[in-house]
């Protein structure tokens, strides 16, 4: 018997699938620079990887660095727990994401892209590989493109190795120079030195699709959805306790409630938002809003159903945690340890509410001095699970036995 | 006189790879993934080898080669099982998976196979969660996995092995 592989993800209403690769560039290199880097800034594109950096922004600071070489990486180490739509553009529109990195280079001046794989992806190498070569062919990467004097830009596919931390952006440069993926003190920002201690701009992947399309349909058509500090759609990657699961693109705004219904989880009990590193919205908070002002993410939900324990999805996460950090700094490698100890505890009834009240403080500890997203963000969902669920928590201590 | 052959012909693939990508620090972990794919680990003579082609001191070698995931020194199988472990999957029933793997692999998460065959090992979220519980074994995905499924899989590469032994090819083209 032959066995199925990959299944056929669930996608609903992309945007990406109405906008043709090629005329985003084409407006593009009809335009000075400045113009570019104004319109995506007029767009308020943010970050899509769950930072939320303004695109405009980032770009702007890395045209403004005069030292060359110049490098535009994108950023395609989908980590994050829950977090599937990089995998879903990658494989059905890959072109617009070379296309953004296209006019992100004209933008700022970049000669070479890089694309950051994550290692799990490794079977998408290939295809990336052909897209990049069939826009070299129709002298879309390379020299003079699109018959544009001077304007050299070509892209490269590098693999990571298995490290959540390498989507971090510094630490996905150690990656690429050859090192740990350990990330680096910030400043320097990368946009003044980055790759190889050059200027460098890193981009997510859905964050670079969208620039290809507000380039061929205007900033207004992208700030007509959205809210507004959170212009545009945004993609979702939805899992666990739901009907429908897939990927679904909602305008910025949307609430818990309305996002539940659409993919048939409205009986959820709660529900995990930007992954790993997000936060635990219980039931009564359904009413808020996703965006970045509010409930932000990257695109990871994660529905949970009434039947599952919050103290097992607070051990899995914990356990993700212990495993990934990179133990760079003393925080995240001891303090995840720590908590995934209390959870322990808290499961076989040896955790005292003091005790409990000590963790906290090491929540807050870790979430202010550790170095990177990594530790800043791995006791979120702890610390929301407690605030939230307490009573279960510690009505069913000591029943693991 | 074969050790020496096998020393020479890890030199060619190192040299190989470094021709391709440069005789830099960037080139480090393409040369480790290329050493692992081939070789199924990385042991001390290959980071003394890679160190001295690259002009580094071997212990960055080891040092990067310990960091990641998907770059283990320790020699593993031919194929190698990783199932993922993280919530989605979690939720979708990976513990019935888990244990029907162990019991067809006949290993424990975190073993080898005496015969080089198979390795199995956790991994973390595979992005697939959609259609989870989710495992790759080398480079393939494989989804929505139930105990029956996982039957068919061991045997699909129990067959391979039968057929074509422990062999390594380099299965990511260059």
């Amino acid at each position: 018997m032959t066995v199925d592989t990959i299944i056929q993800t669930r996608v609903h209403g992309l945007t990406f699938a109405t906008v043709p690769a090629g005329e985003g560039l084409a407006k593009a290199l009809t335009m000075p620079r400045g113009d570019i880097i104004d319109l995506i800034s007029d767009s308020k594109l943010k970050g899509r990887g769950g930072a939320g950096f303004p695109t405009g922004l980032k770009w702007n600071f890395a045209a403004a660095e005069k030292r060359e070489p110049k490098y535009l990486i994108c950023n395609a180490d989908e980590g994050e727990p829950g977090t599937f739509k990089d995998r879903i553009i990658l494989t059905d529109h890959a072109d617009l994401v070379i296309e953004g990195m296209t006019i992100g280079a004209r933008a700022i001046g970049a000669a070479l892209g890089l694309i950051y794989l994550r290692a799990e992806y490794a079977y998408l190498k290939p295809h990336l590989e052909e897209v990049i070569e069939a826009r070299r062919a129709q002298g879309l990467l390379g020299k003079d493109i699109g018959g544009v004097e001077g304007f050299d830009f070509d892209i490269v596919v590098g693999l990571g190795a298995g490290a959540y931390v390498c989507g971090e952006e510094t630490a996905l440069i150690e990656s690429l120079e050859g090192f740990r993926g350990e990330p680096r003190n910030r400043p320097p920002f990368p946009v003044v030195s980055g790759f190889l201690h050059r200027p460098s701009v890193i981009n997510n992947v859905e964050t670079l699709a969208w620039v290809a399309c507000i380039l061929a349909k205007g900033a207004d058509w992208f700030k007509s959805s959205g809210t507004a500090s959170s212009t545009g759609r945004k993609l979702f990657s939805v899992s666990g306790d739901c009907a429908r699961p897939g990927v679904y693109e909602f305008p910025f705004g949307i609430t818990i409630a309305e996002l539940l219904e659409e993919v048939g989880g409205e009986n959820a009990k709660a529900v995990q938002v930007g992954g790993a590193s997000g936060r635990c919205i219980p039931r009564s908070a359904f009413s808020r809003r996703i965006s970045f002002e509010d409930v932000p993410t990257g695109g990871s939900i994660i529905v949970i159903g009434p039947g599952r324990d919050m103290l097992e999805v607070a051990h899995n996460l914990l356990e993700f945690f212990v495993d990934e950090s990179c133990g760079q700094c003393t925080p995240c490698r001891l303090g995840n340890a720590k908590l995934l100890e209390g959870v322990e505890m808290l499961m076989a009834g040896t955790c005292t509410s003091e005790y409990l009240s000590d963790l906290r403080g090491l929540c807050n500890t870790m979430q202010v001095v550790s170095k990177c997203g990594l530790g800043q963000t791995s006791s979120v969902a702890f610390c929301s699970i407690l605030d939230n669920f307490s009573d279960e928590i510690l009505g069913h201590a000591g029943r693991y036995h | 006189m074969a050790l020496i052959t096998e020393r020479d012909r890890l030199r060619d693939d190192v040299m190989a790879i470094a021709e391709l990508t440069g005789f830099n620090r960037s080139s480090l972990i393409p040369i480790l993934q290329e050493v692992k794919a081939k070789y199924g680990g990385i042991d001390s003579y290959a980071m003394q080898l890679i160190a001295d082609v690259l002009d580094i001191h071997p212990v960055e070698v080891y040092g990067v080669a310990t960091f990641y995931a998907f770059l283990r020194p320790e020699t593993e199988g031919r194929y190698i099982f990783r199932l993922c472990r993280t919530l989605s999957c979690d939720f979708a029933g990976k513990d019935l998976v888990a244990r029907q793997l162990k019991e067809d692999l006949g290993l424990d998460f975190g073993e080898t196979s005496a015969d080089g065959a198979f390795t199995l090992t956790w991994t973390n979220c595979l992005g697939m969660c959609d259609q989870g519980p989710a495992m790759l074994v080398n480079d393939r995905v494989y989804t929505q996995l139930t105990p029956t499924k996982v039957r068919a899989i061991v045997d699909e590469y129990r067959t391979l092995v039968e057929e074509q032994g422990v062999q390594r090819v380099s299965e990511r083209g260059r």
